[in-house]
């Protein structure tokens, strides 16, 4: 990809890359350990664009966790310039980092993180209250949010009261409610059975494909980057390989294959 | 932001840990308690005994006779006839600031009538009585000016004695009989309840000072025990008192340098003294038990530094989905608020209640002011902010990252 007209400045590099959800403009992240400075990052560029699904992978110490934090606004870089959806974020303060993620950034996690002894639906409704929306709508959104990923009937389960594979499509769902610009997967299947982890890359799939919604997964497992259609690989800070999947999985056909579990269900 | 969001965030999280809570807020409870029970009683004594001294009479003074050395031994005040009746005339006469002053004689003796009887201390007084004791007549009137002139053998009742020898009977108009002479009851003075040291003001019985003084006691010369005076108002009582010292030394041709040969014991500066003396005490106590305050406000701190801790990663979810720092930090305070608000409500009741106990065993009149419940219930919203604001400002500075990962 070509950058060269983005050097010049924010105003021109909206311009030029309206399309792209993400631009990075050679990242730098550096750590400070003691006398040591720690390169997380040396200097990333990357383009994605809107209804990409992408998957990141690398080992550990390759930046990719970094590289996550930054493109979700959890982290701002030490250099370089970071264009989400055309606005500069890379220096804006912390609360105004917050309402980006909470506008504009849907979190899955490995370990679903839902606040504990709150209800699916008050879990999906988190962002809204955030984002100031009142109590009717926010339950109306929630309630729309989780029958989509097929919890309807779980709105009022406690986190420890769903099973993984629930706690997961609730947290999906918690990323979804605030019409995002991307989704952003840190290991979503790293802690679901295999069924179950093929059944949430099935969601996405199908979400990247009906709401033109753009995916960004990180994992180290190659099995559950082949669902997306873009595979950047991380090594040392530095982005090592970006290419096409050519032999693309189908969650939904993989998911017809597979034996059915006895209590999962799914939509 | 949503304010109901926050509260009801707030209210699950204490919810979630109840004994913690509620050992926590019992800090707060005790203080808040302790603050309204000790201020209220500290008020009451206040009220009651600066009541029982408006029930003197207001702005009243005494002035007595100086005391009288018999050999060797003093006799104490009021000993020496060094006081009379035209002592008094002249400081009605002089001194502008008074409004009323009585010469006082006292005896003592049985009161018959019919087959009632009933020992009263008396008083000698002249007819500005119910004026000086700010005390109203119930039945009848008081005596007259020529009554006390004439030391006519009349008699005004307290309404303890008037029940007492009258029990369900008129007794304005009869005639009882006092040191076996016969004395025409003209009226019963309104009753007026315990004095200070709880003695019953109403067991006593008033008639002309002159008529003590020659009917009974049978003094060839006649003397007072004292002088009743009061000054036209609260103010100009220091004044008043300074003008009868200066009357009276010059009246008893005292020189200077010499000593006074009588008192005056001025009523309001006892009751400024006293008023003085309990806002003191009451803000002592008022100040021992926000101590306790405080304490239990260290214990909030403690529990909502416990609670950020443990309720890292969830203040990192909540980062994550767009809660700012401010919110986050909106979000503590509020429960530490709401903390110290249940606490210092609990407090009020239990304080209130306690103090009613108090107020009904003791006999006290307890007052639980509405100001002492505000300034306890807003000292309890500063403690709960005060002591809230550091483990709040801690969950705001957490690194959503690293909080994530906190397990």
């Amino acid at each position: 990809m070509d950058h060269s007209v983005l050097a010049v400045g924010g105003a021109v590099a909206v311009e030029a890359d309206r399309s792209a959800v993400i631009h990075l403009e050679r990242i730098h992240k550096t750590y400070q350990m003691g006398d040591f400075d720690v390169h997380a990052l040396r200097g990333v560029s990357l383009d994605i664009q809107r209804g990409e699904f992408v998957a990141i992978m690398g080992p550990s110490g390759s930046g990719k966790s970094t590289m996550m934090n930054i493109i979700g606004c959890l982290d701002r870089p030490t250099k370089g310039q970071y264009f989400l959806e055309g606005i500069d974020v890379s220096r804006i303060d912390k609360p105004g980092l917050a309402d980006i993620r909470n506008k504009r950034v849907g979190f899955v996690f490995q370990s679903f993180n839902l606040v504990p002894r709150t209800s699916a639906i008050e879990n999906v409704e988190l962002p809204l209250v955030y984002a100031g929306v009142g109590a009717a709508e926010r339950v109306r959104r929630a309630r729309q949010t989780l029958a989509e990923v097929g919890l309807a009937d779980r709105e009022r389960n406690m986190p420890n009261q769903l099973s993984g594979g629930q706690q997961q499509r609730v947290a999906l769902a918690r990323a979804l409610v605030n019409n995002p610009s991307i989704i952003l997967a840190d290991e979503p299947t790293g802690a679901l059975d295999t069924r179950t982890s093929v059944e949430v890359m099935e969601i996405f799939q199908r979400l990247n494909r009906e709401r033109n919604l753009t995916i960004i997964v990180v994992t180290h497992e190659p099995d559950i980057a082949h669902y997306a259609g873009r595979i950047i690989q991380f090594r040392d800070g530095r982005i090592h390989s970006d290419v096409r999947v050519e032999d693309r999985k189908d969650a939904k056909a993989i998911l017809n294959q597979l034996p059915i579990e006895a209590e999962e269900d799914d939509a | 932001m949503n304010l109901a969001a926050i509260i009801k965030v707030a209210i699950r999280a204490l919810n979630r840990n109840k004994l913690r809570t509620a050992l926590t807020m019992l800090g707060i409870i005790i203080g808040v308690g302790a603050v309204i029970v000790l201020v209220s009683i500290g008020q009451g004594a206040q009220t009651m005994v600066l009541d029982s001294m408006s029930s003197m009479g207001t702005n009243m003074m005494f002035v007595m006779p100086g005391t009288m050395t018999f050999g060797g031994a003093s006799m104490g005040l009021g000993a020496a006839n060094t006081l009379t009746d035209e002592d008094v005339f002249a400081m009605q006469r002089e001194i502008p600031t008074i409004a009323a002053a009585s010469p006082m004689a006292r005896a003592q003796g049985q009161l018959v009538f019919g087959n009632q009887n009933w020992f009263v201390q008396i008083s000698g007084s002249n007819e500005k009585f119910p004026k000086i004791r700010n005390w109203p007549i119930e039945q009848g009137e008081f005596f007259t000016d020529a009554d006390v002139h004439s030391a006519s053998r009349v008699i005004v009742l307290g309404k303890t004695v008037a029940d007492k020898l009258f029990p369900g009977l008129d007794p304005v108009g009869q005639t009882i009989r006092v040191r076996n002479l016969p004395f025409r009851v003209v009226g019963v003075l309104a009753a007026k309840g315990q004095s200070m040291v709880g003695q019953d003001q109403d067991d006593t019985a008033v008639m002309p000072y002159t008529t003590v003084q020659r009917k009974l006691l049978g003094q060839q010369i006649p003397s007072i025990s004292q002088a009743m005076v009061s000054s036209v108002s609260q103010e100009a009582s220091s004044v008043t008192q300074r003008q009868i010292i200066d009357l009276l030394r010059q009246r008893h041709k005292i020189t200077p340098g010499q000593a006074d040969d009588f008192t005056v014991r001025n009523m309001s500066d006892a009751a400024q003294t006293f008023q003085t003396m309990s806002t003191v005490m009451t803000l002592l106590l008022g100040s021992i038990a926000a101590i306790s305050l405080i304490v239990g406000g260290i214990g909030i701190m403690n529990i909502m530094l416990v609670s950020v801790t443990e309720r890292t990663r969830e203040i990192g979810i909540r980062m994550a989905v767009g809660a700012r720092p401010s919110y986050v930090r909106l979000q503590f305070l509020t429960e530490s608020l709401v903390l110290s608000l249940m606490g210092g409500l609990i407090g009020v009741l239990i304080g209130g209640t306690l103090a009613a106990i108090v107020s009904r065993v003791l006999g006290w009149p307890t007052l639980v002011s509405g100001l002492s419940v505000l300034v306890s219930f807003a000292f309890a919203t500063g403690i709960g902010i005060f002591f809230g604001y550091y483990p709040a400002h801690k969950a705001a500075a957490l690194d959503p990252i690293e909080a994530l990962r906190y397990e």
